[in-house]
């Protein structure tokens, strides 16, 4: 399951990252790392960007990013 | 003289401190040329002369994205003598991920624990002692909105400059720095001294996967090269995942442990900024706000303008009648008075008017937070025209100016958005086209008809956007943007911004537009526009304009606030309205908008992208603006 497929308000752990080094890197550097728990608060309209609470900071994924972190609900 | 660089993560607070240690003293070095972004401005602390330097936030010293992998090798040139880390306390242990990365570099360095309110309203208390303690690094707390704590921060970095003392490089578990100082030995020969970098520091690197570091000791030594490689697969064993990814969870667990250590989480209290995204973020409501805050910036930009423009405009009209009657109007003289008056005066009338209320509004949103807001609902309006929400923060910019839009591009990670974006973001309308649409439309035709033609503007960027998606086909996975806390604006802040705007513009456009404004005059006392416009005459022929507005372009390519001021010069009149019909107007505000970058944007354009894509940038926008100011032309002659 990725973290795409979450609705508002859901919490998962995040498993792994699938991408490049950089990707990884840059989800990283905002607090979002393999083990950790991420809670969705908000999703946009159209499919748009879904928002998500890290570590106590908000980050906003676009749809693609979001599919490709793999995550198990909590 | 004692160098400081202020290091932080985004919206930590670090421009605020800049601003409480320097005040308005400021330059910005994000002139054509330099290569780095960053303010910076000497003053004295504790009596000895300092340079402070305000680099870009950063999340991390990892070379992400460009403004990144400036910092860092900003940082490693050898030319700072402290760091002052700013970190926010209510973000405590991402910020000591990248203090971790600052410590490893081993300059002298100074924790500025930031935000301390926040990090309360977070119920977040941290035991200074003890986390100056785990880092072996004075740590002090400061409230920057408030200049708190901002001048001991700053004795504190003077003294650890003076001293020199390297601070202790974080140590992991032992059997990570087992592997880093195997690797380490390996560098300590010739390699670390090539690259100037400690040898831990550079095994560090190579075993983080580091693109840069990998690729030149690949160069330089395949054995090396070959060794790291290995190591780092060793890494991954030992911890049962990707070999880079093992240093960066080695931090990311050592911070945490440190944050365990050294803070305790209470109760949040939830205020009313927690609840403001349930609005601004909505699905429905957050573009409600979204159109209504922009219009309202519009609305109070133009009202505030040309609120200034009349009365200026009827002033030097009478100064250009009263100078006819003290001197003859035939003579050079006149010429090269009325086009000093002109250029002063539609500084003062026309430009300043409109710039200043524009940048204070544009700051303000800048300081509250709201701009990432504006991403986050853009998104999927963006991922029509083949980017992401990200890019609408240089969008927004672009809206003030382009070479800063141009700047802002770093912040996207791949060079194909970075290139998109800048081509898009110069054909949004900047502070100083506005004076255009908003001196000439708005004021003749009225505001309605001024912000038509902004949302006119958006459609042919969106067009403009898919062309370029054909063009360059899109390779990004996406949005990935922080949402920052809001934060209640700082005036200090805002006003030192305006004000480094306008005093840029009041030094370095300002006389160039009054020796346009006078060149304008003498050409026309000498007939040159005669043949300038003859030149210009299939542009203005093919737009249904008067032969004379022609040389106007032309000085607009210097300062887009020209082509207005040289307007009235070369119609001969400010009652334009006399001479233009609605649609002429329109048109040319149309063409105006779109073509050609002014020059400082090409400087920009070339240093970021190089010459053959700005080329293409200049076909591209002169292109579409005669294709729009056509259509223009004919839409215009079906209505009449």
């Amino acid at each position: 399951m990725t973290l795409a497929q979450l609705g508002s308000g859901q919490s998962a752990r995040v498993l792994d990252v699938e991408g490049g080094w950089g990707l990884r890197r840059n989800l990283e550097q905002l607090g979002i790392h393999p083990g950790d728990v991420v809670s969705v608060a908000g999703t946009g309209a159209f499919r748009g960007p879904i928002l998500i609470e890290v570590n106590g900071s908000r980050v906003a994924l676009g749809r693609g990013v979001a599919g490709r972190i793999r995550v198990e609900p909590l | 003289m004692i160098r400081i660089a202020l290091v932080g993560q985004p919206n930590c607070g670090k421009s605020t401190i800049f601003n409480h240690l320097v005040g308005y003293k400021a330059n910005t070095s994000n002139l054509p040329g330099t290569t780095v972004e960053y303010l910076k401005s000497e003053t004295l602390i504790n009596g000895k002369r300092a340079e402070v330097i305000d680099l870009p936030g950063t999340y991390s010293l990892s070379p992400v994205d460009q403004a990144e992998t400036e910092t860092r090798n900003f940082l490693r040139s050898g030319k700072v003598d402290a760091v002052l880390n700013v970190a926010d306390a209510s973000l405590l242990s991402r910020s000591l991920e990248l203090t971790l990365q600052l410590l490893e570099m081993g300059i002298p360095l100074v924790v500025c624990l930031n935000m301390l309110d926040e990090a309360k309203r977070k119920g977040i208390t941290v035991d200074l002692d003890k986390l100056s303690a785990e880092l072996g690094v004075p740590v002090v707390p400061t409230i920057a909105v408030r200049g708190i704590g901002v001048k001991r921060v700053a004795s504190q970095t003077i003294k650890a400059a003076t001293s020199k003392v390297s601070p202790p490089s974080p140590v992991y578990s032992a059997d990570v720095e087992a592997v880093i100082e195997e690797l380490g030995d390996k560098l300590t020969g010739g390699m670390a001294r090539r690259f100037d970098l400690p040898p831990r520091l550079l095994a560090i690197k190579l075993l983080d996967g580091d693109p840069d570091c990998l690729k030149r000791v690949k160069q330089e030594s395949f054995g090396l090269y070959r060794e790291a490689n290995r190591l780092r697969d060793k890494l991954g064993k030992l911890r049962g995942r990707r070999g880079e990814e093992v240093l960066s969870a080695e931090r990311h667990s050592k911070a945490m442990e440190i944050y365990e250590r050294a803070a305790t989480v209470g109760r949040p209290t939830v205020g009313i900024r927690d609840r403001l995204d349930a609005l601004l973020m909505h699905k429905v409501w957050g573009y409600l706000f979204l159109g209504a805050i922009m219009y309202g910036l519009f609305f109070v930009v133009f009202k505030v303008g040309s609120l200034i423009e009349g009365p200026m405009m009827e002033w030097f009209n009478q100064a250009v009648t009263a100078l006819g009657t003290v001197m003859p109007a035939d003579s050079i003289w006149f010429a090269v008075m009325s086009g000093l008056i002109q250029g002063v005066a539609g500084a003062l009338g026309f430009v300043l008017p409109y710039l200043i209320p524009f940048w204070l509004g544009l700051a303000l949103l800048e300081d509250a937070g709201y701009l990432p807001r504006v991403g986050y609902l853009m998104d999927v309006f963006m991922h029509r025209v083949g980017l992401h929400g990200k890019s609408v923060i240089p969008f927004i910019l672009g809206y003030g100016c382009s070479v800063p839009a141009v700047l802002a591009t770093r912040i996207l990670d791949s060079p194909r958005d970075r290139f998109v974006t800048a081509v898009l973001a110069v054909m949004v309308p900047c502070a100083a086209r506005t004076t255009v649409i908003l001196g000439l439309v708005g004021y003749f035709l009225g505001p309605t008809i001024a912000f038509a033609l902004y949302v006119v503007n958006l459609f042919v960027v969106a067009i403009a956007g898919k062309i370029m998606t054909k063009v360059f086909p899109r390779v990004t996975p996406g949005l990935i943007l922080e949402i920052p806390t809001y934060k209640v604006p700082s005036l200090r802040v805002i006003t030192s911004k305006v004000w480094i705007q306008a005093r840029e513009f009041i030094i370095l456009a300002w006389p160039l537009l009054i020796g346009g404004s006078i060149v304008l005059s003498l050409f026309e006392y000498g007939h040159i526009n005669y043949y300038l416009n003859l030149g210009l005459l299939p542009i203005t022929w093919a737009l249904g304009l008067p032969m004379a507005i022609g040389v106007t372009l032309i000085f607009g390519i210097f300062r887009k606030e020209l082509t207005l001021i040289m307007l009235f010069q070369a119609l001969g009149t400010t009652s334009v309205a006399s001479v233009l019909s609605a649609g002429q107007m329109i048109t040319f505000t149309l063409f105006v908008m779109f073509y050609i970058p002014c020059v400082a944007t090409i400087i920009m354009l070339w240093h970021e992208f190089g010459m053959r894509k700005t080329a293409l940038v200049l076909g591209f926008t002169t292109g579409t603006a005669l294709l729009v100011g056509v259509i223009a032309r004919g839409i215009a002659s079906i209505i009449h």
